[in-house]
């Protein structure tokens, strides 16, 4: 992963898409495993329950194996992405992914405004006036609105039962 | 006649001051969520379905349609003034809603946008309204291998009619299928595909898969793509409005064109973006400008928004009298459906008059608040689109976290949201299409016992699908479809070596 000055490198889409269809019919294989465990042939009750996604199954494999062959075959030097965006992409992924990761220990509230906190700070550049009004006015809109008005309950941690909300 | 009653108790239902109040805050919440990127229509409806939980169904259902109707709406507001399509149905308004605002047009882009879309959704729900009905009347009878035909007609539609790659659209569309049979078989009331996961045992919801593809996936493309609004300021006065208001009569017979190619390409599930471009394209060659088509020519913005809005409307045509949802959209108000208790399908027309009567009654009154919305507050709209976006994001994903949450008060479920949002991303990227996937996820498990059960019938036979005229009559339907794009490469070649031969 060179950082080239000129920033038009990155992965082939061929090569993207190609991986794409693999897993995709490594998905399909695994549909079937599932259904042959469940049984794909009659029953007593007719067609057990494995007999429906087991042709599922193959047909993903099959379609995918078309897939694979129609890129193998037209695939052109094109690129899937610059690799400075697919880092704008990761700059979104991995913090939503510790977002989501940590929301069952600290309910969503906090994970909420420490998220948007982090996202106008650091990717943003805002002063931290703005960055504090919107991080914690979202998350205090949002209870009002879900929990109070609409009363769906949202997941919540120990700082909402020290709070006792 | 009793539909016109019916029709007259559903105004009564939808005019009540509540029903009317949660209509213009779905309109003005719609046509937010279709002017921002990575907030479309069936995501956004996703996340605001757990606010519905506690009205009751029609209001419930009024608001979540209100979204729909301005989303489509919203879509057109970012296509003219800032060439960014806030909706995949919107691209083909860019074509020529953007140069006419360039050329300082755009009070008379966005007018005419406006009012074709408002064109488009009246057509389509006088459809509604006179067909939906005696569709649903008819479809009582159906047993279980005429609904399957029925489903099978509109996957076999998706294939054929999308323009990504046919077998790109069976691989997604059978992606979604597995995932529907994820969980307990609901005939033999056995486990499968869990792989002993316990989180698995109730499978996987659609609407999660709604908004992790559409929500979180549209979110990491425009991050790639990376953001910079150069745009037009927006504003109409009721100069502009009445002027391009007499001008329209003009284009009667674009509009009526669009409004058949959207209601077609709504009622099977190919939806609104593929019948923009489709209405865009034959407008373009009919029309006797149709050199200036891309210049900035009004005759591109109405044929593209009358059938994209003609399309969004006609999609819950099926979804009504059928329960086969015509876009992800209808989908997703399916769904709803089925949370607030209704059973979507022709029973719905028997047993929930108020209910159906009273949806239908509000897209007529819904269209109508929107088009005043729209036409007045655009300014205000097109503000919202100035919000950087590292503001916008964070705020949207926390949303698409809490919509994903409130479906089962599941952590599980936010996290499965992700995965589904980056792999939304790569598929969008290969040119998968994602609405077979969702609609797959959403009518798998029934697709799966109407089949089941006709196989049952018949101790195994297919030759159920083709035992009696109206089952093999929707079952041939379905092949054509399915190998349409074949067929109409064979009939170009026919004709060109007709020519050839002359």
């Amino acid at each position: 992963m060179t950082t080239h000055s000129s920033g038009a490198a990155g992965p082939k889409h061929k090569f993207v898409e190609a991986g794409i269809a693999l897993l995709i019919a490594l998905f399909g294989a695994v549909v079937i495993v599932g259904s042959l465990k469940a049984g794909i042939n009659w029953g007593a009750e007719g067609p057990r329950a494995g007999f429906f996604p087991f042709y599922i199954g193959l047909l993903i494999i099959v379609s995918s194996a078309i897939n694979f062959w129609h890129v193998l075959r037209d695939g052109d030097g094109e690129l899937f992405a610059e690799w400075v965006q697919l880092r704008q992409v990761m700059s979104v992924v991995i913090p939503t992914a510790i977002y989501v990761g940590s929301m069952p220990f600290t309910g969503l509230y906090l994970a909420s405004i420490i998220f948007i906190g982090y996202f106008m700070r650091w990717l943003g550049k805002y002063r931290w006036v703005t960055v504090l009004g919107v991080a914690l006015g979202m998350p205090i809109i949002t209870y009002f609105i879900f929990e109070r008005y609409f009363m769906v309950p949202l997941p919540k941690g120990p700082i909402e039962e020290w709070l006792g909300i | 006649m009793e539909e016109i009653v019916n029709l007259f108790h559903g105004f009564a239902v939808a005019l009540q001051p509540f029903n009317i109040m949660v209509m213009l805050l779905g309109i003005v919440l719609g046509v937010i969520i279709g002017v921002l990127p990575g907030l479309g229509g069936a995501n956004g409806v996703a996340i605001l379905l757990p606010l519905t939980f506690s009205m009751p169904p029609t209001s419930a259902i009024i608001m979540l349609s209100c979204i729909y109707w301005g989303a489509l709406f919203g879509g057109a507001i970012t296509s003219i003034l800032f060439n960014i399509p806030g909706e995949p149905w919107s691209v083909a308004t860019t074509f020529d809603g953007y140069p006419m605002a360039q050329q300082g047009k755009a009070g008379e882009a966005l007018t005419a946008a406006f009012t074709s879309s408002f064109v488009g959704a009246l057509f389509a729900v006088i459809m509604i309204t006179l067909v939906a009905p005696l569709v649903a009347s008819f479809a009582l009878q159906f047993g279980p291998a005429e609904k399957f035909a029925v489903y099978f007609l509109a996957f076999c539609s998706f294939v054929g009619l999308s323009k990504e790659p046919p077998f790109k659209t069976i691989a997604a569309m059978m992606m979604g299928f597995a995932l529907a049979a994820v969980g307990l078989d609901s005939i033999t009331g056995q486990l499968r595909l869990t792989f002993g996961f316990t989180e698995l045992l109730n499978g996987f919801d659609f609407l999660i898969a709604v908004i992790g593809l559409f929500g979180i996936g549209e979110i990491l493309i425009t991050m790639e793509e990376g953001l910079a609004f150069k745009g037009g300021k927006a504003k109409i006065d009721l100069k502009v409005v009445l002027q391009t208001w007499k001008s329209l009569p003009r284009y009667w017979l674009t509009m009526l064109r669009s409004c058949f190619i959207g209601c077609w390409m709504g009622i099977t599930p190919a939806g609104a973006t593929p019948a923009s471009f489709m209405s865009y394209g034959i407008a373009k060659r009919v029309s006797k400008n149709g050199n200036n088509f891309g210049k900035g020519e009004i005759e591109g913005v109405i044929a593209p928004e009358t059938a994209a809005h003609a399309a969004g409307t006609a999609a819950l045509l099926p979804m009504l009298s059928l329960g086969v949802p015509g876009s992800p959209t209808a989908a997703v108000l399916l769904g709803g459906l089925l949370i607030w208790g209704l059973q979507p399908g022709p029973m719905l027309f028997v047993e929930q008059k108020e209910f159906v009567w009273g949806l239908i009654a509000s897209m007529y009154l819904g269209n109508l608040f929107g088009l005043l919305v729209v036409l007045t507050c655009v300014p205000i709209f097109a503000a919202i689109l100035r919000v950087p976006f590292s503001i916008i994001a964070p705020l949207i994903l926390v949303l698409c976290a809490i919509g994903a949450y409130s479906v089962h008060s599941s952590t599980f479920d936010v996290m499965l949201m992700l995965v589904f949002g980056v792999v939304g991303y790569l598929l969008k990227k290969c040119n998968y299409p994602l609405a077979p996937l969702v609609l797959a996820i959403v009518l798998g498990d029934k697709a799966e016992e109407a089949f089941r059960q006709s196989l049952l019938g018949s101790q195994g036979s297919l030759g159920i699908f083709f035992s009696n005229p109206l089952v093999s009559t929707i079952m041939v339907l379905g092949l054509i479809a399915l190998f349409w794009s074949g067929i109409q490469e064979g009939f170009t070649r026919l004709r060109r070596t007709r020519t050839a031969a002359a």
